[in-house]
């Protein structure tokens, strides 16, 4: 009992001290893959101590709600990596405490903060990035839930761990229709969500064309930096819920010994990489879409979900 | 891998697979802007087609499938592609907009509506038979027929609306390749022959129209004119 605490402690360190290092590598081979040199891939963590110890400024005419956005920004990708499976292939001691719907719900606690504290400071940007964020949010929304209501329909539970599970055993399983298409559903949701290219542009610095970014323009000092870290965590988080959970269930620790664990982290950060190379050549060879093309892009999403519903219908 | 059951089971799921890829691709022609975009959908699920008749085909162990396989990969991922290319001037393939009837994200729930009716109009078919290949195959291919009619009623530009009439018949042929395993290699032929005549044809008619009124938005030919 007392290791599971353990253990599941250290999946909540692992996502905190590694979630900067994940943005750095994306960026330092965005711009590589563009022929140029890019930032070191510690940046982020030079950005987040630097802005740690800078003065905050907070505005006068803000409410309380603009003061406690960045804790619960940065709070809530800590408790959905208390209920998914970081590290360890078997349930650990929260495992139980929500499924998969929660994280859904608790990151977009987070969200939906972030977004109210964009529109507290009236900066006009802060509102026009907010409800663009609601906008991809909304259309998000059904893709999420035919997504999960196809994993537990397969599966028979949204309880990642017994979800991941069910892909290794028998193999074929992970080959089955359904599984395959959710897997691509879901890679359009984790762009939408995690504010990638075809949907938006991370590195831009045009207020106006801005969806994710601008929301936290008016933070400063600590507010800025947890703004910074929880994004990055609510990034990290969303890929383990993609890798661990859906697309490779392997390379976690199956016994429960603390050496196994620690083998498991360069496991996952081993997947993390691969998939971030995926990403980047993704963002390489698209463009950014307009705001309204977005409802396409996610209405694709939505029908290859539904194609993986009916497929496994079809199976019976 | 070794008992026969797990095998099977295998085969069933990459069938499954191609038949979930297979209705993407069908959705895809809807939604593509791009015309170059339409026809690299279009070769994809035909190489589709031809994986769900190569599988249906080894579990069967039936040399015919495995021609129409070969056929399917020969006329229509690379000769009808070719021949479009030749007859349709290039102009047409590197135009970007579509213009569409519907919005797409409508005709994108439109055709998920259309796949529903193509589940339940099958239904009653599936339960007579007992295979597991026709529990995909059916449904995704009255499915594929459904789609390819829609993207002929809701495109507005001659090359995609050739690329539904195509569809259609993708569509047919993946029902078709599970309820007769045993076609006579002569009609499989025959009906490959038939689809690479029929692109050649529209495709020469697309050429016409363009030199004569300079577009290919077929869509806007409402009125007869007298000359």
């Amino acid at each position: 009992m007392t290791e599971k605490i353990l253990f599941n402690v250290v999946q909540v360190l692992v996502v905190m001290f590694f979630s900067p290092l994940v943005k750095g590598v994306l960026n330092r081979l965005k711009e590589n893959i563009q022929s140029k040199r890019g930032p070191s891939v510690l940046q982020p963590y030079r950005d987040i101590w630097k802005l740690f110890h800078k003065d905050e400024v907070v505005s006068e005419q803000s409410t309380w709600i603009f003061r406690f956005t960045p804790y619960i920004v940065f709070i809530t990708p800590i408790f959905v990596a208390l209920l998914i499976p970081v590290l360890t292939a078997y349930p650990l001691f929260f495992a139980f405490m929500g499924d998969m719907l929660g994280g859904g719900f608790i990151l977009s606690l987070g969200g939906f903060f972030a977004t109210l504290a964009a529109v507290d400071t009236a900066n006009p940007y802060g509102a026009m990035g907010a409800s663009r964020t609601r906008m991809v949010g909304f259309l998000a929304e059904p893709v999420f839930m035919i997504v999960f209501f196809t994993v537990s329909f397969i599966a028979g539970s949204t309880i990642p761990y017994i979800v991941h599970k069910h892909w290794m055993n028998p193999t074929s399983n992970f080959f089955e229709p359904s599984h395959v298409l959710l897997m691509i559903a879901f890679l359009m949701l984790v762009i939408a969500e995690g504010g990638r290219i075809p949907v938006d542009n991370p590195s831009g610095h045009f207020e106006l064309a801005m969806i994710d970014e601008s929301k936290g323009l008016e933070f400063s000092g600590r507010g800025a930096a947890l703004m910074k870290w929880g994004g990055a965590m609510k990034f990290f988080v969303l890929l383990c819920i993609y890798l661990n959970v859906l697309v490779t269930p392997w390379g976690l620790a199956r016994g429960e010994t603390i050496g196994q664990v620690a083998l498991a982290i360069p496991l996952v950060l081993l997947k993390i990489l691969g998939f971030v190379l995926v990403l980047v050549v993704i963002e390489a060879s698209l463009a950014k879409l307009r705001l309204f093309r977005i409802t396409e892009f996610l209405g694709g999403a939505f029908v290859t979900s539904v194609a993986a519903m009916i497929t496994r219908l079809l199976e019976g | 891998m070794t008992d026969p059951q797990n095998a099977v089971g295998v085969l069933v799921s990459l069938n499954g697979l191609a038949g979930g890829l297979f209705l993407l691709t069908a959705f895809g022609m809807i939604a593509m802007r791009q015309v170059l975009g339409c026809v690299s959908l279009f070769v994809a699920q035909s190489i589709l087609l031809a994986a769900s008749a190569m599988i249906l085909g080894y579990n069967h162990v039936s040399a015919h499938l495995f021609v129409v396989a070969v056929i399917t990969l020969g006329m229509k991922s690379i000769l009808i592609p070719w021949l479009l290319g030749r007859t349709v001037p290039q102009e047409v393939y590197t135009r970007r907009e579509i213009s569409q009837i519907l919005n797409i994200p409508t005709s994108l729930l439109l055709g998920v509506a259309l796949v529903i009716v193509a589940y339940f109009a099958t239904s009653s078919l599936i339960k007579a038979s007992e295979g597991a290949f026709v529990k995909i195959n059916v449904p995704v291919g009255l499915a594929g027929v459904l789609l390819g009619a829609y993207t002929v009623v809701v495109r507005r530009e001659a090359v995609p609306q050739v690329m539904g009439l195509l569809n259609m018949e993708n569509g047919a042929f993946f029902a078709g390749v599970c309820i007769a395993p045993d076609l006579p290699t002569i009609a499989e032929l025959a009906a490959a022959f038939d689809v690479v005549i029929v692109a050649l044809v529209m495709g020469l008619l697309t050429r016409r129209i363009r030199e004569r009124t300079g577009t290919t938005a077929v869509g806007r030919m409402a009125a007869l004119k007298e000359e």
